[in-house]
Parts: C-alpha cells; structure tokens; sequence
C-alpha cells in the first residue's frame, strides 16, 4: 500500500518534470519575446541588454535548470508583459476560474442526475430518448457557439441576463450552461448505467418487498449507492472544465485563467504560459493521484491485493 | 427455472422491440451524413458562389426569409459581402479532410505504439504507457494555442495539433486489448510456428483489435470537428480566407447583435454533422463493439 503509493507520486512527478521540459522548449521555439516588448527602433545593443536583463542570452540548458531551480521554489518568473511575478498573476485569476467550473459542474449535476435516474428507471421509453438527445446535443454543440447562441438569445432578445463580465450570480447563468451542458452526456451515461446495475440487486428487491415507497427506492437506496461512479468521475470533469474555460472565458470576457493564459501565448509571454500549462499539468496528475488513492481507499479489494 | 425464462424473455422483448425502433434511425443517419458529405464532395459544382469572392456592395445581407433577404443568398451573406451557404458548403470539406487525415496520422502513431506497448510488456510497455499519461495530463486546448504560435497555423499545423492529441487514446485502447489477446492460443500457436514478432503482431493480433479502432475513429470524427472548429475559432486553427466553420463563427461574433446569422448557420452545421457522427458512432459501438461502452 505505501510502496503503490510512494510509486504513484514518483511517476505523477517524472510525467511533471517532462510536460516542464515540453512546454519549455515549445515556448522558447515560438519565437523571440523581445521583437515584442521593444520598439522598432531598438538597436542591436537595446536587444543584447534586454536579453541579458531576462536571462536570454544564456544556453538553453541553463536557462531551462534556472526555470527548474525558481520553480522548484514556487518563483515563476515574471511576466514579460505585465512585469509582475506569473505565479500572482495566475493567483489572482484563480479563484474567477474555479467559481465558474463550479457553477458548471452544478449544472451539469442538475441536468445529467435526473435524466440519467429517470432513463434507467423508465428504460427504452420516450423519456429514456429524450434524455438521450438532450445529453447528445450538449456533446455535439461547438461550446463557443452555444455561448454565442445564449448571448444572442438571453442577452440580445429577451435583455434577461447580462452578456459578459462578472458581478453578480447571474453572470454566472449563461457561461456556466455554455461549459457544462458538454459534460451532461457523460454523467448522464454513468448515473444510467450504474442506476440499472443496483436496481437489478437484491437489496432493491427486499426494500421493495418490505414495501418502501417506489420513490425512495429510486432516489434514496438506488441513488446513493448509483452516484459513487459519477462521483469518481467529477475529478476528470474539472480537468476537462478547466480547459473549456480557456474558450468559454474568451467568449465571456471572464477574468479567469483562460483569459489570462490566451493573451499570454498571442503575447509570448513566456513565464505566464509555462505558469499555466505546469498548474494545469499538476491539477491533472494530483486529481488522478487523488483517485487512485480514494479507489484505494473505499475498495477493500485493491487494499489487499496490494 | 420458469420463472428464471419468463424473466428474461420479458426483458429480452423491449430490447428487441427498442433494436428494431433504431433500424430506420440508422438509414436516416446515414442519408443525413451522405448529405452532409456529398457537398462536400461537389463543392465546386453545388455552390452558387465563390466562397472567397465577395461583393462589398452586398455585404450583411440577411437571410431570405427576413426582409431585405434573397434568393440570391439563402443563408445572407457576411462582413464582406460572400456567400454564407457556399462558404458552408466548402467549409465541410475543410472540417471533413481535418477530422479525417489527423485521425488517421493519431490513429495509425497510437496503434502501432499500443501494439509494442501490449505485446512487449516491461520497461517498453512502461515507456509507452508514461508518454501516454503524459499526453493526457496535458491541456489540450492551450498547447495547441502553443504549437499554432511556433509553427504558424495553416492546415497542416492543425493536423499534427490534433493527430498530437489523439494518439494517446488508440494507444491506451488498443494496448489494453493486445494485453488480452496476446494470451489467447493461436498467439502461442503462432510462436510456435515460427512467426516473428511483429508478424504476430500485426498479422495476428492487430486484426482482433479492428473493431476497437474503427468504432473509436468513428466517435471521434465529431470530436475532431469541435476541436479543429475551437482552434479555427480561437485564431490558429485553419488561417483566414479559408472557409472553416470554427472561425465562421469568429467572425460572426463581434456582429450578434446585428447579423446574428453570420455566426448562427456555421456553428448549425458543425452541430448537425457532430450530433450525426455521435449517433452513428454509438450505433456502431454497440454493434461491433460493446466493450467500448465507456468511452
């Protein structure tokens, strides 16, 4: 059990250490940074001692350890174009991202558990079709449209929710339909399927024997032991989520990562870019991390077997 | 035992019953994608103007049920005066030739490597495996945005951008078969007749895996259209005077408010040709292969 672990937060930190490499070198390929930053007018020696300013004169490789040491010291490096430390700058954007993902994880809940529960119980029905097509359209629809379509719709039209931006609750209505219908078929799959698994058991018949009401049947005793599936799945959404909202984020002017990192790669803005591709890159491996321990944790058969 | 039968052919009649429901829903998704891949195919000849030649003179024109609208041009036409229904028609030509070479490149890399990966097992299945991992926890989106600014974007910069993304899934997919397969005794018949490994490899196992890789190509046509639209949209995917759907949309974007159709018709289509795929691919996963289930 420890030595799976130890093993597993080894390899999560190799798999770490090459996307660095990856997006390193990518960003050092993409371009010169400085033919951005200075004018035209800038002479050869303005270059050398910009280049020299930032550490771009240096060979790759130490270029690359320096990036390794400082980031190793939670320092980024600072933005070329803002000139603040990247790690503040996508602080700051944090929690503007995660609010959003949240809004739209719970709608997706909202959406995908009362049709998946309602399509396993009434199979093969009318119902069990229209679930289908709703979940099937959010998987089938480009979300930069859907966002479009939504603005046009509730913010040009009907003039009911505000088209960009945030403040209150309700600019988080349509941005977070936008990002989350697209999970709705997945969840919806996987409340399905588990729902038909446990309502075949025999703890399901004896409580309809013993004569529970039909309804709790469904929604407590199927529910509850349906949902660990979809729940497990949740961590794979935020990772999905939070590159969705690179293009959801453009769409809404929401000040979120997104946003930030966008402008980051049209700028060449090096340490921001890095910034954001390794806290993705880390989210990705810590949830995975963090799943293989629950799954650990909640099955006794992996525990032993281990 | 009677009450055993009785349950299960009770079951079995909705199922019947639900299969033979979804025979005519096959024959119209597939006269649906013939007519959404025949455009394709006639663009020259089906389309009623150039799709790159606009007359500014006409500019933003609606469709032809509003007023001020057309038959000239059905679906209106945009900022710079050009057809939006031939610049659909030829745009699905762009969509389709995307999605289609990048899955082949992506599929062709990951089965190959998901075939080492199984039959060899050890330190090339752990290699192959970690590279795969890697490839997963990286944002997809943002590195294409990364690799669209150092290669420049142009079609071929989106094939690779994608095929990139996409080898990882046939790679873990089919290496998790060959696991199975490879235990199987005409495996070990073959070896012991002599063949060589990558004779076994893919004249034995790679034919049992087929299935796998025509239903996730086919699931992943609608997925490659999005993503090729996304990147369109973002400003690397195709580069502009090509008429992708994605950056249709784009430019319809800023003008929601006074031409909503300029952005309205192009992200229909993509809607209509990804929901088609979708239905078609999940008809064929539980045709060929149920294992899929979850993907």
């Amino acid at each position: 059990m420890q030595r799976y672990l130890a093993q597993r937060v080894l390899q999560g930190a190799v798999t770490l250490l090459v996307i660095s490499l990856i997006i390193f070198l990518l960003a050092r390929l993409s371009g010169d940074p400085l033919q951005i930053m200075l004018s035209e007018e800038a002479t050869k020696e303005d270059y050398a001692i910009a280049a020299q300013h930032w550490g771009l004169d240096r060979p790759l490789t130490q270029q690359y350890l320096t990036f390794l040491g400082n980031a190793s010291r939670g320092d980024f490096g600072r933005s070329i174009r803002l000139g603040r430390p990247a790690l503040e700058l996508v602080w700051e954007r944090l929690p503007a991202t995660l609010k959003l993902a949240g809004a739209s994880i719970a709608v997706s809940l909202l959406i995908a558990i009362p049709i998946g529960v309602l399509s396993a119980v009434r199979r093969d029905t009318a119902l069990d079709y229209g679930g289908k097509v709703i979940a099937l359209l959010g998987q089938s629809m480009p979300s930069f449209w859907l966002g479009i379509v939504l603005i046009w719709v509730f913010a040009v039209m009907l003039g009911w929710l505000p088209a960009s931006g945030t403040g209150g609750p309700q600019h988080f209505v349509l941005p977070a339909i936008a990002l989350g219908w697209f999970q709705v078929a997945a969840v919806m799959r996987l409340v399905r399927s588990a729902m038909l698994d446990v309502l075949d058991s025999e703890y399901v018949k004896l409580a309809r024997i013993k004569g529970v009401a039909e309804r709790a049947v469904v929604w407590k005793h199927c529910l509850r032991n349906a949902a660990i599936p979809p729940l497990t799945y949740i961590g794979f959404i935020v990772a999905v989520l939070l590159t969705g909202s690179l293009v959801i984020e453009t769409v809404f002017a929401w000040p979120g990562i997104g946003l930030l990192a966008i402008d980051a790669v049209r700028y060449r803005d090096f340490p921001v870019v890095q910034t954001v591709v390794l806290l993705y890159a880390a989210k990705f491996v810590v949830i995975n991390l963090l799943v293989d321990v629950a799954y650990v944790y909640v099955d006794p058969r992996i525990r032993f077997q281990r | 035992m009677a009450v055993a039968t009785a349950r299960v052919e009770a079951q079995a009649v909705p199922r019947r019953r639900a299969r033979a429901r979804r025979a005519p829903m096959v024959v119209f998704l597939t006269v649906l994608l013939v007519i959404l891949v025949l455009p394709a195919l006639l663009a020259p000849w089906l389309a009623p103007h150039h799709p790159l030649e606009g007359q500014l003179a006409e500019k933003l024109k609606p469709p032809v049920w509003l007023t001020g609208g057309s038959w000239q041009y059905p679906l209106g036409t945009d900022p710079l005066g050009r057809d939006i229904l031939s610049r659909l028609i030829f745009g699905a030509r762009v969509s389709l030739s995307v999605s289609l070479v990048a899955i082949f490149i992506g599929g062709i890399l990951g089965t190959v490597l998901g075939l080492f990966a199984g039959y060899f097992g050890g330190w090339t299945d752990s290699l192959i495996m970690r590279a795969v991992d890697i490839a997963f926890s990286l944002p997809t989106i943002l590195l294409g945005l990364v690799l669209a600014v150092v290669i420049g974007p142009s079609f071929r910069t989106v094939i690779v951008i994608v095929a990139f993304l996409l080898w990882a899934r046939y790679a873990r997919q089919v290496r998790g078969e060959v696991l199975s397969v490879k235990e199987r005794d005409f495996v070990a018949q073959a070896r012991i007749a002599g063949c060589s490994h990558l004779r076994i490899m893919f004249g034995h196992i790679l034919p049992n895996v087929v299935n796998t890789l025509i239903v996730l190509a086919t699931l992943q046509v609608g997925y490659v259209i999005l993503l090729e639209g996304t990147l369109s949209f973002l400003g690397v995917g195709i580069p502009p005077p090509t008429p992708a759907w994605g950056l249709m949309v784009a430019t319809g974007r800023a003008l929601i408010v006074s031409a909503w159709w300029v952005s309205f018709f192009p992200g229909l289509a993509i809607l209509v040709t990804v929901l088609t795929l979708n239905l078609l691919g999940d008809w064929l996963r539980d045709r060929l292969d149920p294992k899929l289930r979850q993907v």
